[in-house]
């Protein structure tokens, strides 16, 4: 990698040098991706991903120079390449040494077979510190091999997790990097947030509008009628008032659900677990619920839970076509965590559908995440996870 | 008939007074929050208690748990919940000691008088009243459901009325046959869904709602 990046820096005075570094600073990405990777799964040694996001990768091309420019300039892409050159030496003895180890203890408990055509040819006649001279001295060499193949064999896992140590300090997020990361993430979160609140109160406003204030304007009209017929047609202003009555039975319908979808009353009431019993015991579906909450989040963080909760029930109605569905709540170390499980037919995509997206972005703004695990032919386990601090339970809601 | 009403909003409590009053029952004591609410039921001993489920002080089911609370105090005391929402979840509540004379019903129903002074009249006689909403939720919640498929869309319509605590027949009026008729699709709706027949209207309901919110 590194001799292909030398080639395409040799060759940038030619001009298509230049070409190639994108390219290649990406491989080596992804390879130093494999490595954090790895360092999980075999070192036990967990290593963040450093990179500033790539402009737009969903929207039109930034081209090519300015991609060029934020490679060169995110700190990552250097540590990537120190990283390579120093691995490619200490990573090579780290991973070396057990391997010379078993070999050269091999080497001694074959020594009795081997040591006399080697001394007679004026071979080298030392093992480690015993001179081979005799059959004698080269069977002091079998328990001596043995120890180091048995040295080598223990070093080979001990020696992982200074490796994956080694690595972390390379290609983990400096500091810097990680409040850059995190900066971008409460960019992104907070523009969310402000979007969908700003979209929010305009649905609010057009439902208002289009809905109950309409309504409230028939009805006057309606009532308006009725005044002016009442003394020479008393059947027809019965009518009359009998559309005003359902007009405003319509409204006060209206106006009912729209509530509901700000803010649900039983929430307000009752809290997070009875609000998602109250969905539970709506629900078409067989429902169990088990909470175990000692005491409520904040009213916003227990707000974009009781919603997430609920458009995934949604989903499960209108696409998993389940039977029973599974909800856990929990607080455990600071983290609201709900375990959403449904006995559908699976195969659910995170990124098809904006629903899961959007209860995502939902949560981000609180720093939850939700991970989806939903092989085909199912179960679905929906997990999220908020952290936030629970106030002491309401002695009056038992 | 004697009367409590607890509704904190002045209008809406002033609105209940008249209407109560128009079709001549007694407001006892009107009332604006969930402490009153308690004294007044205790001091008053009222035929029913009509309760707003939100109240002062804490402006949540205040009402709701003033109301439960009373009725321990004064077992068997008949209350009507009114909301302007509905939560099954408030309903079992209601309904959790088996006894009947509850009601639970949108604050919509008084927009027309003469049934609701009906259901103040039917909860005040130890009957049980739930809201249409109620009902067509716990309904479609148990869609899937084989025997409830089982039914006609005319047996349908009865058993929704059943489970809104109606009398055979008040059902015979609002659907316009008769009675005898209304007696025989209920006895069927039963052996359908296989529950005890009872004459008992108040019996009858609590068994529908018990086998609609299994």
């Amino acid at each position: 990698m590194l001799c292909v990046l030398a080639v395409a820096v040799t060759f940038a005075g030619l001009g298509f040098g230049l070409l190639l570094i994108p390219g290649t600073l990406l491989a080596v990405r992804r390879l130093a991706n494999r490595t954090r990777r790895l360092a999980g799964e075999w070192c036990g040694v967990d290593i963040a991903v450093p990179y500033l996001p790539q402009p737009a990768a969903d929207g039109e091309d930034p081209g090519f120079w300015l991609r060029f420019g934020r490679l060169l300039t995110d700190q990552a892409t250097w540590r990537d390449l120190l990283w390579m050159t120093v691995d490619s030496s200490v990573g090579w003895v780290l991973t070396l040494v057990p391997a010379a180890l078993v070999l050269w203890g091999l080497f001694g408990i074959a020594m009795p077979a081997v040591w006399s055509p080697i001394v007679h040819a004026g071979g080298n006649n030392w093992y480690a510190m015993i001179e081979v001279t005799s059959a004698l001295t080269a069977w002091l060499c079998v328990p001596l091999g043995a120890a180091f193949v048995a040295l080598g064999l223990w070093s080979g896992p001990h020696l992982l997790r200074p490796y994956g140590r080694f690595a972390r300090s390379m290609l983990a997020p400096t500091r810097r990097a990680e409040l850059a990361l995190r900066v971008q993430h409460l960019t992104e979160s907070r523009s969310d947030v402000v979007d969908t609140g700003a979209a929010q109160v305009r649905q609010i406003e057009r439902d208002l509008h289009d809905g109950a204030q309409a309504r409230l304007v028939a009805m006057g009209m309606t009532l308006d009628a009725a005044e002016r017929v009442l003394d020479d047609n008393p059947a027809a202003a019965r009518a009359l008032l009998v559309e005003a009555r359902d007009a405003s039975a319509r409204a006060l319908a209206e106006l009912r659900n729209l509530v509901r979808g700000i803010h649900p009353p039983v929430l307000a009431d009752r809290g997070l677990a009875d609000a998602v019993r109250a969905l539970a015991l709506d629900s078409p579906m067989k429902t169990h619920l088990v909470a175990d909450l000692p005491g409520r989040p904040q009213a916003p963080v227990e707000s974009a839970a009781y919603f997430a909760v609920s458009e995934l029930l949604a989903n499960v109605v209108k696409h998993a076509q389940a039977a029973e569905v599974w909800i856990d709540m929990r607080y455990e170390r600071g983290l609201l965590r709900i375990d959403v499980t449904d006995d559908g037919q699976g195969g659910a995509d995170a990124s098809a559908g904006s629903g899961l997206r959007g209860i995502e972005r939902r949560l981000g703004a609180f720093d939850g995440i939700l991970a989806l695990s939903s092989p085909p032919g199912g179960p679905t386990v929906v997990t999220m996870e908020l952290p936030c601090e629970l106030s002491s339970p309401k002695t009056s809601s038992s | 008939m004697r009367v409590v009403i607890a509704e904190d909003l002045f209008l809406l409590r002033d609105g209940l007074i008249r209407l109560l009053e128009a079709y001549g029952l007694e407001v006892a004591a009107a009332v604006d929050n969930g402490p009153d609410l308690r004294r007044a039921v205790l001091q008053e001993r009222p035929d029913v208690a009509v309760v707003d489920v939100r109240l002062p002080p804490s402006f949540t089911d205040e009402g709701l748990r003033a109301a439960l609370q009373a009725r321990r105090e004064v077992p068997g005391l008949p209350i009507l919940v009114l909301s302007q929402y509905v939560e099954q979840l408030y309903a079992r509540e209601l309904l959790a000691d088996g006894a009947g004379a509850v009601g639970y019903l949108l604050k919509d129903r008084v927009l027309d008088g003469r049934q609701f002074v009906e259901a103040v009249t039917r909860v005040a006689a130890g009957g049980t009243v739930m809201d249409p909403e109620v009902i067509a939720r716990l309904l479609t919640r148990s869609g899937p459901d084989q025997a409830l498929a089982r039914l006609s869309p005319r047996e349908r319509q009865v058993l929704e009325l059943v489970a809104e605590g109606r009398s055979n027949a008040a059902i015979a009026q609002q659907l316009v046959i008769t009675e005898r008729a209304i007696a025989k699709h209920t006895s069927t709706i039963f052996t359908k869904l296989d529950l005890q027949p009872s004459d008992d209207d108040n019996r009858r309901v609590l068994a529908v709602l018990a086998y609609l919110g299994r």
